[in-house]
C-alpha cells in the first residue's frame, strides 16, 4: 500500500474561478483547476498532441483542450470521446488553510510504473 | 327604430370592449357610438404591461388603437371619464363628470379589478395593484436598484410583475399562499421546476404563507405573514387574483352574481343591455384571459347588429407566462396523476425542461411545458381538435417527424383561431399572406397583430407561412449549443432587456449552468457588446488568446503581433521588435500577411514583458475583434493616387482597435481601384477614386473568395469613415457569433443592411454610432495587462511551496 504524501502547492487565491494554472512537481508538469468548490489536479498535457490542458476552457467538470477542441474529464482523466481509451493521470488534490495540496505519491507510483 | 340607426354605448376602453367594437364596426353602422374608459389613454395592450415592466416595450409600443382610429370610425372616446351609474327606464348613463349619455343598446366592457385579499395596511404607501398603465408607471417610479419589494402572489401575474421588478433593480421576493407557483395552470412538479427558475434568476420565492400584514408607519416597510415570520418591503404589489367590475350593473338593477350574468349571446337580464369581457360570468364562470374573451366579443358583435346565431362555448382557455428565458405553457386538465389518467413525462433537471401531457381515451387532455414551450403549437392543436393520438404515441414529446411541413396546417380550418392573444384566424392569416404580400413573420405581426403578444403561435405562424407564402424565408437560427436552448437573436433580446451582465448568470439562470467551449466566449462576446464593454468580464469563460493576449501555437508557446497602423513603422519600432526579438529567443520573425510583424514562439511568461520592451500596442492578431488596416501608397507617394489612402486607413485603425467582433474584421484602404492593399476583399473595404471614396464590405479572401459588396459612395474621407464605423457597429449588434462578414452580408442582403444601416433614419444612425462610441470609451488595449496583470497568476505558471521529498 502506497502511502499518501501530500505537499502544499500554493495559496487556492491563485487559481481564479474555473480555470487552470500549471505548476511542476517531481518534474512532472501538473495542470490545477479551480472548480468553484474543489480543487482538481491533473497531468498537463494532452494525450492528443501534448496540448496545454491548463489552456483549456472549463465546462463542468472537463476541460477542453485548447489546441484542437479533445475534451478531458478532471476527476477521471479520461478523454471523452467514444473511440478512444486515452487516459490523463489524475493527482488527489485538497485544500487546507487555503492552500492547495497534492497528493504526489499517486505521481510517484504512476511514474514508477511508466519506467518499469 | 332601425337597427343601423341605433345609439350605441361602450362601458369600457378596454381591451374586450374595443375588440368587440372592432367586430360590430364590420358588421353594422351605429348612428354613434361612445366610449367611455375611465382610464386616460387610447386602447392598449394589457398583456404587454409586463414588458413595459420589464422595459422591453415603451407606452407607445402597446398602444392597440390610436386615437386616430377612433377619428376615423367615427367613434367619440370620452377618455378619463368614468360611468357612475345607468338608468335602465330612461337608457342614460351618467358620467364622473356629470355628463348624462343617451344610449339603444348598451355594452359592458368594464373589465376587473385587484382582488385585495384581507390584509392589514393595505392602504399604505407604497403598496401597489397591477392592472393598468398608470400603476405600471407608478412602479417604473418607485422601483430602484436594491429597493427590497415583494409581490404578493405566484400566479402568472405576480411572477411577471415580480421579473420586471427585478429588471428594474429591486431585491424581489414573491409571496405565494399555496405550495406550488401558478397552481391553476402546473402540478407541484412543474411548480418545483418554475420556483427552481425563478430562484435561479435571483428571485425568492416562499411558498405557503398567508400575509396578514403590510407593516410601516403610513409607508410599508415589511410584510408579516400568519405565523408571525417577517419579510422587509419597501414595495408591494398585490397580484393575489382578480374580481370582475359588476358594482356597476348590480346597482342598475342586472342579473349579477361574481360577474355579470350573460348567457351563450353575451345578452344580460335586460334585452338592449349586453356584456363581455372579464366583468362577464357565463354558466358560472369568468375569464381572465385574452382569447375567449375576444370570442365573446365575436359572438355579441353578431348579436348586436342583428345576426344572432352565434354561441359562446365555453373553452379552457391557455396560458402562457411572459418571462423571457421562463418558458411556461399550460392548458386544459393538468393536475392529474398516473393512475386516473395516461399522464406521460418528461424532464432534464439539468435544463430545466418539464413536460407533461395527460392523455384520456388516447386524447390530449392537458399539457404542461416548462422550460421549453417550442411544441406548444402542436399541443394547443392537439388538445382544440382532439385528434386522436393512438398511431402517435411514441412520438407524442418530440417534433413530428413528418415530411410535409404542410401538413399540420393543412389539418386546421380557416375559421380557426391561430393567435389567441390577438384573436387571428388562420384564415385571416392567408388572406394578409396573399391580398398584402406577407412574407415574413415581423410583415406578418406588423399586418395582422398575430404573435404580437405572449408568443405561443409563433411556431403555427411560421408553419402557415412557410406553407402559403410564395417567398417565405426563416429567419430561424441554430441555438449556439446544447448548453441554451435558444438561438442567438433570442439570447440578446433576453439578455439586453434583463440586466444581465455576466457568462455564469446567463449559464445559471437559463442554461445548464456549466457551459462549453462554444458558448463561452460566444455570451463573452454578447456581453461585452450589450453593455458596450461595461459587462462583468470573465476570464474562464474566454479562449486561452483572450486570456493571454497571444494566439497559441502547436507547441503550447504564443505569437506576438503588434499594432502597426495602416502597415506603417518606423526606423524606431523595428529596433525594439529586433532587440525583443534576439532577447526572448524568438524562434522566428515573419512578416504577416497583413502588412505586419510576427514574432513567433514566445512563451508565456515572457508575454508581459517582450510587450513592454517593443512599446506597441496589441494588434489583436489572436482575438475576434478588429485586425488591421491595409493600406497602399495613395496619394502622398503613388502617381496613380487619387485619396491619402494611408492617412484614412491610420484613422479608420485607430477609430475601431481594441474592439471586439462577432469574428475576425479586416480591412483595407486604398487610394484608386488598381486596389494595391486588396480593399475589396476585405471585411470593410474603402476604395478611393476622384473627388470620392466607395465604402464596400463583406468581401473575403480566406477560405472563399468573395468580392466586397458597395455600401455607400460618399465625398469626404471623415463619411466614409463614418460609414465605415456605423457598419461595424451593426455587424457588431447582429450578426451570430463566428459569422464572418462575407457570410453576413450574404444572410442579409446588402439593400437591407444599407436601410438599416448608412440610408437610416437619422436618429438610427447616431444611437449605431453612440453605442459604439461607448463601447470604445471603455476599449482598452489588451496588453495593458502585462503590468496589471487581472489576477497574479495570469501569465505565470505556479511555484510550489515545497518540493516531493523521495
Ligand atoms: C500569421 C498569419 C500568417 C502569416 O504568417 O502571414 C496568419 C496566421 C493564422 N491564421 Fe490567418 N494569418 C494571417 C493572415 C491571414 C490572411 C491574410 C490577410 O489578413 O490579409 C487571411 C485571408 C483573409 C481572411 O481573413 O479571410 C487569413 C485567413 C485565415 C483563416 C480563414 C478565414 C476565413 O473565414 O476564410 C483562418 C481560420 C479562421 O479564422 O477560422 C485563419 C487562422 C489563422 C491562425 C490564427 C490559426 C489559428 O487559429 O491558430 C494562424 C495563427 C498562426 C499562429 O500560430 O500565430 N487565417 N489569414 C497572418 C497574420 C495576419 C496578421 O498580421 O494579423
Ligand atoms: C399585467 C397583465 C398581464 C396580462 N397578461 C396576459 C396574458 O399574457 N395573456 C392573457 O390572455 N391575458 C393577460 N392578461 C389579462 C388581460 O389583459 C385581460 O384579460 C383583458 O385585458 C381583459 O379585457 P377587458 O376588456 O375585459 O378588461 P380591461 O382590459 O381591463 O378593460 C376594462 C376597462 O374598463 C375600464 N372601466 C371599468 N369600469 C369602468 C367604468 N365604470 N366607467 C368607465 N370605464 C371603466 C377599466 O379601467 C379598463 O380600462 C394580463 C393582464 C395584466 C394586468
Ligand atoms: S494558412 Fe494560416 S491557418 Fe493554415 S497553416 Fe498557414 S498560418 Fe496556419
Ligand atoms: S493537443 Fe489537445 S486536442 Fe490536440
Amino acid at each position: 500500500m502506497t502511502s499518501h504524501q501530500w505537499i502544499r502547492i500554493t495559496d487556492a487565491a491563485n487559481i481564479p474561478a474555473r480555470q487552470g494554472r500549471a505548476v511542476t512537481v517531481s518534474g512532472r508538469e501538473l495542470a490545477i483547476f479551480n472548480l468553484g468548490d474543489r480543487f482538481v489536479a491533473i497531468e498537463n498535457s494532452c494525450p492528443h498532441r501534448g496540448g496545454p490542458l491548463c489552456d483549456g476552457i472549463v465546462t463542468g467538470t472537463s476541460v477542453v483542450c485548447p489546441l484542437h477542441g479533445w475534451k478531458v474529464d478532471l476527476d477521471s482523466g479520461a478523454v471523452e470521446r467514444p473511440t478512444l481509451a486515452d487516459c490523463v493521470a489524475t493527482v488527489p488534490a485538497r485544500v487546507e488553510d487555503g492552500i492547495i495540496l497534492l497528493d504526489v505519491s499517486a505521481l510517484a507510483a504512476q511514474q514508477r510504473v511508466t519506467a518499469a | 327604430m332601425q337597427d343601423d340607426v341605433t345609439r350605441l354605448v361602450v362601458v369600457g376602453n378596454g381591451m374586450a370592449g374595443i375588440a368587440c367594437l372592432e367586430q360590430i364596426l364590420k358588421h353594422a353602422r351605429p348612428f354613434s357610438v361612445h366610449v367611455f374608459g375611465d382610464e386616460p389613454h387610447v386602447n392598449y395592450n394589457r398583456i404587454l404591461l409586463s414588458s413595459v415592466l420589464a422595459g422591453e416595450k415603451s407606452d407607445s409600443a402597446i398602444v392597440l388603437n390610436d386615437a386616430g382610429w377612433y377619428e376615423r370610425h367615427g367613434v367619440i372616446l370620452r377618455r378619463g371619464v368614468r360611468i357612475d351609474s345607468i338608468d335602465l327606464d330612461a337608457r342614460t348613463v351618467s358620467g364622473s363628470d356629470g355628463s348624462a349619455t343617451g344610449w339603444d343598446k348598451l355594452v359592458l366592457a368594464t373589465g376587473s379589478s385587484a382582488f385585495l385579499p384581507p390584509i392589514e395596511g393595505l392602504n399604505k404607501d407604497g403598496v401597489f395593484a397591477f392592472r393598468n398603465l398608470d400603476d405600471t408607471r407608478a412602479l417604473l417610479e418607485r422601483s430602484r436598484p436594491g429597493l427590497p419589494a415583494v409581490v404578493i402572489g405566484g400566479g402568472l401575474l405576480g411572477l411577471e410583475a415580480a421579473r420586471g421588478l427585478q429588471v428594474q433593480g429591486c431585491q424581489v421576493t414573491v409571496v405565494h399562499l399555496m405550495d406550488t407557483l401558478m397552481e391553476r395552470q402546473l402540478d407541484s412538479a412543474g411548480g418545483r421546476y418554475l420556483t427552481d427558475k425563478m430562484e435561479r434568476m435571483g428571485i425568492r420565492v416562499l411558498l405557503g404563507r398567508q400575509t396578514r400584514a403590510v407593516l410601516g408607519n403610513g409607508h410599508a416597510e415589511g410584510l408579516r405573514f400568519a405565523d408571525g415570520e417577517t419579510v422587509e418591503a419597501g414595495l408591494v404589489v398585490v397580484a393575489a387574483g382578480i374580481r370582475p367590475n359588476a358594482e356597476l350593473a348590480r346597482r342598475a338593477g342586472l342579473k349579477v352574481n361574481r360577474g355579470v350574468v350573460v348567457n351563450d349571446y353575451m345578452e344580460t337580464s335586460h334585452p338592449d343591455v349586453f356584456a363581455v369581457g372579464e366583468c362577464v360570468e357565463h354558466n358560472g364562470v369568468y375569464y381572465g384571459l385574452v382569447a375567449p374573451l375576444l370570442e365573446q366579443g365575436k359572438v355579441l358583435a353578431a348579436t348586436i347588429s342583428g345576426n344572432r346565431g352565434p354561441r359562446f362555448e365555453a373553452v379552457a382557455p391557455a396560458a402562457t407566462l411572459k418571462i423571457m428565458g421562463v418558458d411556461v405553457f399550460s392548458a386544459g386538465e393538468t393536475g392529474a396523476e398516473p393512475g386516473e389518467a395516461d399522464v406521460i413525462r418528461y424532464e432534464d433537471p439539468s435544463l430545466g425542461i418539464y413536460k407533461k401531457l395527460v392523455l384520456r381515451d388516447s386524447r390530449l387532455a392537458g399539457v404542461i411545458l416548462v422550460g421549453d414551450t417550442s411544441d406548444s403549437g402542436r399541443y394547443a392543436g392537439w388538445l382544440r381538435q382532439q385528434t386522436d393520438l393512438s398511431a402517435q404515441r411514441r412520438q407524442l414529446l418530440f417534433p413530428p417527424p413528418s415530411q410535409d411541413q404542410g401538413f399540420d396546417v393543412a389539418s386546421i380550418a380557416d375559421s380557426e383561431t391561430v393567435c389567441g392573444c390577438m384573436g387571428v384566424s388562420k384564415g385571416s392569416i392567408i388572406q394578409a399572406i396573399h391580398e398584402k404580400g406577407v412574407n415574413t413573420l415581423a410583415q406578418l405581426k406588423e399586418t395582422t397583430r398575430a404573435s404580437t403578444s405572449c408568443g405561443s403561435c409563433t411556431t403555427m405562424c411560421r408553419q402557415i407561412l412557410q406553407a402559403v407564402a410564395p417567398e417565405f424565408e426563416d429567419q430561424v437560427r441554430r441555438t449556439i449549443c446544447k448548453c441554451l436552448p435558444f438561438t442567438e437573436d433570442r439570447l440578446r433580446e433576453m439578455l439586453r432587456g434583463q440586466q444581465i451582465k455576466s457568462v455564469q448568470e446567463v449559464l445559471d439562470i437559463y442554461g445548464n449552468g456549466a457551459g462549453c467551449e462554444v458558448c463561452k466566449p460566444a455570451l463573452s462576446y454578447m456581453m461585452d457588446m450589450l453593455w458596450c464593454g461595461g459587462h462583468d468580464e470573465d476570464r474562464s469563460a474566454r479562449f486561452i488568446n483572450d486570456r493571454v493576449h497571444a494566439n497559441i501555437q502547436r507547441d503550447g508557446t504564443f505569437s506576438v503581433v503588434p499594432r502597426m497602423r495602416g502597415g506603417v513603422t518606423s526606423p524606431g519600432e523595428l529596433r525594439r521588435i529586433a532587440d525583443a526579438a534576439d532577447k526572448y529567443n524568438v524562434r522566428m520573425v515573419k512578416v504577416t500577411g497583413s502588412q505586419r510583424i510576427d514574432l513567433l514562439g514566445v512563451r508565456k511568461e515572457d508575454l508581459p514583458r517582450i510587450w513592454a520592451d517593443i512599446g506597441m500596442p496589441s494588434g489583436q492578431a489572436y482575438t475576434k475583434g478588429t485586425r488591421m488596416v491595409k493600406t497602399c501608397v495613395g496619394t502622398d507617394f503613388c502617381r496613380f493616387g487619387t485619396q491619402n489612402s494611408i492617412q484614412a486607413g491610420i484613422e479608420l485603425e485607430r477609430r475601431l482597435e481594441n474592439l471586439f467582433t462577432p469574428h475576425k474584421v479586416k480591412m483595407g484602404v486604398v487610394g484608386c481601384p488598381r486596389n494595391c492593399a486588396e480593399a475589396t476583399v476585405k471585411d470593410i473595404g474603402l476604395v478611393g477614386q476622384e473627388g470620392s471614396w466607395q465604402v464596400v464590405v463583406g468581401g473575403a479572401a480566406g477560405k472563399s473568395v468573395r468580392k466586397a459588396d458597395l455600401l455607400v459612395t460618399v465625398e469626404t474621407t471623415e463619411a466614409a469613415l463614418e460609414a465605415a464605423e456605423i457598419f461595424f457597429q451593426y455587424y457588431r449588434e447582429n450578426a451570430n457569433y463566428l459569422e464572418r462578414t462575407y457570410d453576413f452580408v450574404e444572410r442579409l442582403g446588402i439593400e437591407k443592411i444599407r436601410k438599416e444601416t448608412v440610408y437610416a433614419a437619422e436618429p438610427a444612425r447616431r444611437q449605431l454610432l453612440s453605442r459604439l462610441h461607448k463601447a470604445k470609451q471603455y476599449a482598452r488595449d489588451a496588453w495593458l495587462e502585462g503590468t496589471q496583470p487581472v489576477d497574479p497568476t495570469q501569465f505565470i505558471q505556479i511555484q510550489p511551496l515545497e518540493t516531493a521529498y523521495r
